[in-house]
């Protein structure tokens, strides 16, 4: 496991109060029963430990983040795109 | 109990600044969500929004006055002296004295407290302005009405989000009708275009980035505006005596909590306000001919209301029904929207117009009633409800009939 998937389950684990065990690259978000308003404050922790912003909308009819694994992805392709511009 | 009904209507909106240029706007959908220009947005990722162009305060208010104003009251003053006028009551003699005066508001002083922060922690100043406390509390705007107008009566402000001015209006209309008072100046007001603020708002996630089209497929959430509008409510026997214009009837008044969850709207909390307000006046279902929907552009306050309007209304009105959101045209105004969104079903009934849903691209499958897309469409409404659903669970619903004597 990369550091940064690592810090996204802590993340997820402190803000959701899910078991960290629970938490696999492919465990929905709505099967671990996580609540809109603590997807936005997971976005939120992301987005001060890694100093990037996440365009996360939660009206977005599709969900753009279904299952743990895409949290992880989506965070660490902003990671290398905001570092490469930095 | 007195029947009571609406005299005089003011407004303060990015849609216009007075009566007919607002109705004039709301009336042919012309949205006026645009770029912010009043605050710097290279720091924020929602840079949308509806504000009030060219008003210039030193224009409307003496210096002296000025420096007590934070601009939610600006607002609230502006609308009001319109509302007052348009009446034609004088609340300074006798009049005043059984006169109240309600402002909701859902957060108040919102540019004081910004500038206010601002320098003691970004500009490391000592202190701040003595007038900031009187500038920012939220009954601010309530009592510069009321000495403005000399409204001496049962006065306070109003505080439940969204819902705010619509459970002041709703308040005062219950004052009127039990006779506690003749006449009340009632209303809200918001001056929500501050950084922080927005800054706020962009964290919850709920904003959207293109513009705000409630119930439409693909809409991606709300979009702020500021505004302020009031009414002047007045019992039927008086405003006979005096021979007053009569705009339509206040009918009735529900609220209800959600009692749930602070963010996400609950559909039979919503349902209740909208039933409340219909027994509050002694309506039925199928006699609501319109609704001035809370319709904020958010997937979940679109879909929910629309199951809130088939729970309270039954299928058969609800979709007989015409249902249109004016935050389409002027933005949430979220303390002042539901006196915005009053002054628009009271102009609805007065014009035999419903104004549309502007921003309207296609419909979602969960949100399947009749929306008034894009196109204004004329109507003669015998009654209409005016929905109000606050964060935090708070509902309030006002129901209007046109006046037949």
């Amino acid at each position: 496991m990369s550091s940064v998937e690592s810090d996204i389950y802590d993340i997820i684990a402190e803000k959701s109060a899910v078991d960290r065990s629970k938490l696999q690259s492919d465990a929905k978000l709505e099967d671990l029963e996580i609540e809109s308003l603590d997807v936005v404050e997971i976005i939120f922790a992301v987005e001060e430990k890694f100093d990037i912003h996440v365009p996360y909308n939660a009206n977005d009819q599709e969900l753009e983040f279904e299952t743990i694994g895409d949290v992880v992805t989506a965070v660490q392709k902003l990671i290398d795109e905001e570092g490469a511009s930095a | 109990m007195n029947r009571v009904v609406i005299t005089g209507v003011g407004v303060f909106s990015a849609a216009g600044k007075s009566v007919p240029e607002f109705w004039e706007t709301v009336r042919d959908g012309k949205s006026v969500i645009g770029p912010l220009t009043i605050i710097p947005t290279d720091d924020l990722h929602i840079k949308i929004g509806a504000e009030i162009k060219d008003f210039d305060p030193k224009e409307h208010f003496a210096s002296k006055q000025l420096g007590l104003l934070d601009r939610f009251a600006q607002l609230a003053l502006m609308a009001s002296r319109e509302a007052v006028e348009d009446s034609g009551m004088d609340f300074h003699g006798d009049e005043g004295l059984r006169a109240a005066c309600l402002i909701g508001s859902g957060v108040g002083g919102q540019q004081t407290l910004d500038e206010s922060y601002y320098r003691i922690y970004a500009q490391g100043r000592k202190g701040v302005h003595p007038f900031t406390i009187p500038r920012l509390m939220l009954n601010a705007a309530c009592s510069h009405v009321a000495m403005e107008h000399g409204v001496r009566g049962p006065a306070f402000a109003v505080a439940s989000a969204c819902s705010s001015a619509t459970h002041a209006i709703g308040q005062a209309f219950h004052m009127v009708r039990s006779g506690m008072v003749d006449t009340a100046v009632a209303g809200g007001t918001e001056a929500c275009i501050a950084l922080g603020t927005m800054k706020g708002w962009e964290a919850i996630r709920v904003m959207a980035l293109d513009t705000c089209r409630p119930f439409s497929l693909g809409r991606t959430g709300m979009v702020l505006g500021e505004g302020a509008a009031t009414v002047i409510l007045e019992s039927l026997d008086h405003a006979k005596a005096r021979g007053a214009k009569i705009y339509a009837e206040l009918a009735g008044f529900g609220m209800s909590s959600d009692a749930m969850d602070i963010t996400l709207p609950d559909a039979g909390g919503a349902a209740r306000a909208m039933e409340g307000a219909l027994t509050d006046g002694g309506l039925n279902a199928d006699d609501i001919d319109y609704v001035n929907a809370h319709g904020t552009g958010t997937a979940a306050n679109d879909s929910t209301e629309t199951r809130a309007l088939r729970m309270a209304l039954g299928d058969a009105a609800a979709e007989e029904a015409v249902v249109s959101s004016s935050k389409s045209v002027f933005g949430h105004a979220l303390g002042g929207a539901g006196a915005l969104e009053l002054a628009v079903t009271t102009l609805a009934i007065q014009n035999g117009v419903v104004p549309p849903t502007a921003n309207f691209t296609e419909p979602d499958p969960e949100c399947d009633l009749d929306y008034v897309p894009n196109e204004p469409r004329e109507l003669q409404i015998g009654a209409a409800l005016s929905n109000s659903f606050a964060f935090g669970g708070l509902n309030a619903v006002l129901a209007v009939k046109r006046f037949d004597g």
